[in-house]
């Protein structure tokens, strides 16, 4: 096989230097803007690390505690920063390591570049110490892979790696590269990738389609857009305005189309799906035009795909082709970036005003409001709710800070009263459902926006999964905001074993160890709030601190998201409590 | 409605292809019936020919899931009506099963098969056709003493009046010379 026959680089682009295959990494790392990595050494990287350090100026790295920390800092640094997330590891365990957070990115559509060390190219095949078939492994979870075995090969694969993973619909790339093709010297020369001949990342829009698009929407008369990450990684989010408030359509949004629209836009009417709010699930089958704008219709959203948009004509606006039609039919797909399909829409479309149909909504987050929403964030009850302390915490930070979360019903509630004015705002691992995702990807998030300030909502369970990272916050001191919601159990499946398996607790209450005195440990300052009436106060003093904060929380133990569309019922079967 | 599908895969001639088209089939748990891999007509672009049995929809959104490959060019689907499509399969029988009789020479001739090796121990017999039909003299061998059978996956090409692929395909391989000119 002739790897590099088929992207040749042309020979007068640029002068040929003569370096080993580390040093080449590191030049093509600085040539693709990269300035910030994460990562672990090992033996079979410890080439790459030994040409990092004479880098250390151009190239900062993090070092984290887990190989697992590495890819989600990488991650939370993508999706806040619209950079690629870099992520450094060694072969073998550290690469195996990786997998999880890989895996997270390819369904989150995250842009994240992985490099991992492989054994001795001789070795390959022969079980050597610590060799595995990383390729093999992250096959199905990568958007490509490949692993390089000649240091002349590096140039193009990289480039390569960072377009692929940048353009188009973006994702995960791993690149692995044998212990011989960091040492070995050839005639360096980079350019970067512009295209591959068999890829197409963004397809040209089809004006009929468009067309036919905006016939539907000037007829509709309950239209509904739901708003998926699309937007986002397509920086659209000015172009989403532009349309929605041409039109008059009410846009609800996916849990990673969250802060493309400021939360209190009118037209926002918030959250899709098994958690989401009332009005757009249920007006979801009263809706007679559905709009996905850069979503992909997950089951979380539709529930039961049978009884889902039952009296909707459906525009798909999407990006990869194989999205449509895969779950819910597109009476008309409009392929291409909402970057530019959304304008030419716009153009086309007639303005309109929805206001009937608007205050459908209204009429539906105020019974949600009524029977749930007021109970959650001013509570009767002693016991502290999840939702009075996210909402206070956004409060706090002017509803302007970015939000990470881990997963579990912190997490839900987190998405569904913290508030947004921008875009870029959320880091959550929406498609993986990733316990143990949110501290490493908060660390990332931070050094991805700097001047921000991150909130790191996190579950007892989950803190637990990555809880070493905070060795990695301290050595690095990245002040994130860590709000741990403590209702020592494994809350969401316990919400389920409640509902239904008739309150069965198989393995899910935890005894916790004293969060304070880890954080002590850490030199990380910390305080714990037991009662509503040092809530406000110990908020205060985290978003006044400079550093790193742990705030613990306990909220009520048995406390349940709601709404809640049971699995296999449709939208319209959501239930209040 | 189930039915017999065969897909076209133009990819990258890259290491590690066969796995990124197989494991979409195995992650929704669908059989591959047969598979061909070889190296089209156009240098470094290999051509996979795939058998599947399964429904319309879901052919169109394997097809969708291959394409997306970063190292496919395309995949296209066809239905048996649709395409010109052949196996071939070599039967091996001990040559002393042809002396004894004009039987198996018949059959070889009747079934268009023919003779491609005869040593004083066996002789091996190749035909080319549908499945069905070498499946037929392989059931009509067994009585010979029959001691090996191996078929091929299969091999096609498409009825279609325009031929997009292959003129696309052209125009890359023009440019690839060009660059490297
Ligand atoms: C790695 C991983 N393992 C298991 C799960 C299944 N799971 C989903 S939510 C959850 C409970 C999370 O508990 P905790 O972190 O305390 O958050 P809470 O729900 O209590 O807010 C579990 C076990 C998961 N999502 N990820
Ligand atoms: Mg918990």
């Amino acid at each position: 096989m002739e790897a590099q026959t088929y992207e040749p680089i042309k020979k007068e682009q640029c002068k040929a230097v003569n370096i080993t295959g580390a040093e080449a990494m590191m030049e093509c790392l600085v040539q693709e803007g990269v300035e910030l990595m994460f990562g672990y050494p090992g033996g079979a990287i410890m080439p790459v690390y030994d040409a990092l350090y004479s880098y250390s100026d151009r190239l900062k790295h993090v070092l984290v505690r887990h190989e697992q920390g590495a890819i989600h800092a990488a991650q939370g640094f993508a999706r806040v920063s619209g950079k690629v997330g870099v992520c450094l590891v060694t072969s073998g365990p550290a690469a195996t390591n990786v997998v999880t957070g890989i895996a997270d990115a390819m369904i989150d559509s995250t842009p994240v570049v992985i490099i991992s060390g492989q054994v001795g190219s001789n070795l390959l095949g022969t079980d050597a110490f610590q060799e595995t078939d990383v390729i093999g492994i992250t096959q199905p979870v990568t958007k490509w892979n490949y692993q390089i075995t000649r240091a002349e090969d590096i140039p193009w694969a990289m480039a390569k790696a960072f377009y692929v993973a940048r353009s188009g619909r973006p994702g995960p790339v791993l690149i692995d590269i044998t212990k011989d093709a960091q040492f070995n010297k050839f005639d360096f020369r980079y350019q970067k990738m512009q295209s591959i001949r068999s890829y197409q990342p963004v397809p040209q829009p089809d004006l009929t389609k468009i067309n036919e698009a905006s016939h539907l929407i000037n007829l509709a008369k309950k239209p509904l857009a739901l708003v998926g990450q699309g937007v986002v990684l397509a920086n659209a989010e000015k172009e989403l305005m532009e349309f929605l408030e041409k039109t008059g359509i009410p846009a609800a949004w996916t849990i990673l189309g969250l802060s493309a629209m400021p939360t209190d836009h009118p037209l926002n009417v918030g959250m899709l799906g098994m958690h989401g709010n009332y009005g757009p699930n249920i007006k979801t089958n009263q809706a007679d035009l559905i709009i996905g704008i850069g979503m992909r219709f997950d089951d979380r959203v539709t529930a039961n795909t049978q009884r889902y948009a039952t009296n909707a004509r459906v525009i798909h606006m999407e990006i990869d082709p194989a999205e449509i039609n895969k779950i819910i039919h597109a009476d008309v797909p409009v392929l291409g970036t909402v970057k530019e399909t959304l304008p030419l829409l716009t153009q086309k479309v007639n303005k309109n005003e929805h206001t009937q149909w608007l205050e459908e909504f209204n009429a539906c987050y105020r019974v949600e409001h009524e029977r749930l929403i007021g109970k959650e964030l001013h509570p009767e009850k002693p016991e502290l709710t999840m939702g009075e302390v996210v909402r206070r915490v956004s409060e706090a930070f002017d509803d302007d800070a970015i939000m990470v979360t881990d997963v579990g019903q912190h997490q839900m509630v987190a998405t569904r009263y913290f508030k947004f004015r921008q875009s870029r705002s959320v880091v959550t691992s929406g498609g993986l459902g990733t316990m143990g995702f949110g501290l490493p990807a908060a660390i990332g998030a931070k050094l991805g926006a700097p001047e921000r300030h991150v909130c790191l909502f996190v579950g007892d369970g989950g803190f637990q999964m990555t809880i070493q990272e905070l060795g990695t916050i301290f050595q690095e001191k990245v002040p994130v905001k860590i709000i741990l919601l403590n209702n020592n159990f494994l809350g969401m499946v316990r919400q389920w074993q409640e509902l239904f398996f008739d309150f069965r607790y198989a393995q899910t209450e935890l005894i916790n160890p004293d969060f304070q005195t880890i954080a002590k440990g850490y030199y990380i300052p910390a305080i714990k709030v037991t009662e509503r009436e040092n809530l406000d106060d110990a908020i205060k003093t985290m978003a006044e601190s400079e550093g790193p904060f742990l705030l613990e929380v306990v909220v009520e133990k048995e406390g349940n998201v709601f709404p809640m569309v049971p699995s296999g019922m449709s939208v319209d079967d959501i239930r209040l409590e | 409605m189930k039915e017999e599908f065969t897909l076209t895969v133009f990819s990258e001639n890259v290491v590690g292809l066969l796995n990124q088209v197989t494991t979409v089939f195995t992650r929704r748990h669908i059989n591959i019936e047969s598979i061909t891999a070889s190296a089209s007509a156009i240098k470094g672009i290999h051509k996979f020919t795939i058998v599947i049995f399964t429904t319309q929809e879901q052919v169109e959104k394997l097809v969708g899931q291959i394409e997306k490959r970063i190292d496919v060019l395309k995949a296209y689907y066809f239905r048996n009506n649709e395409i010109v499509y052949q196996e071939i399969a070599l039967y091996k029988v001990p040559t002393k099963s042809l002396l004894e009789g004009n039987e198996v020479e018949q059959l070889v001739r009747k079934h268009g098969a023919r003779i491609l090796e005869l040593t004083e121990e066996y002789t091996v017999i190749q035909k080319t056709g549908y499945k069905e039909e070498t499946q037929y003299l392989y059931e009509k061998l067994q009585p010979y003493g029959l001691t090996q059978f191996t078929r091929s996956g299969r091999v096609a090409v498409n009825r279609l009046k325009k031929e997009p692929l292959t003129t696309w395909l052209k125009t890359l391989e023009e440019d690839r010379l060009k660059v490297e000119a």
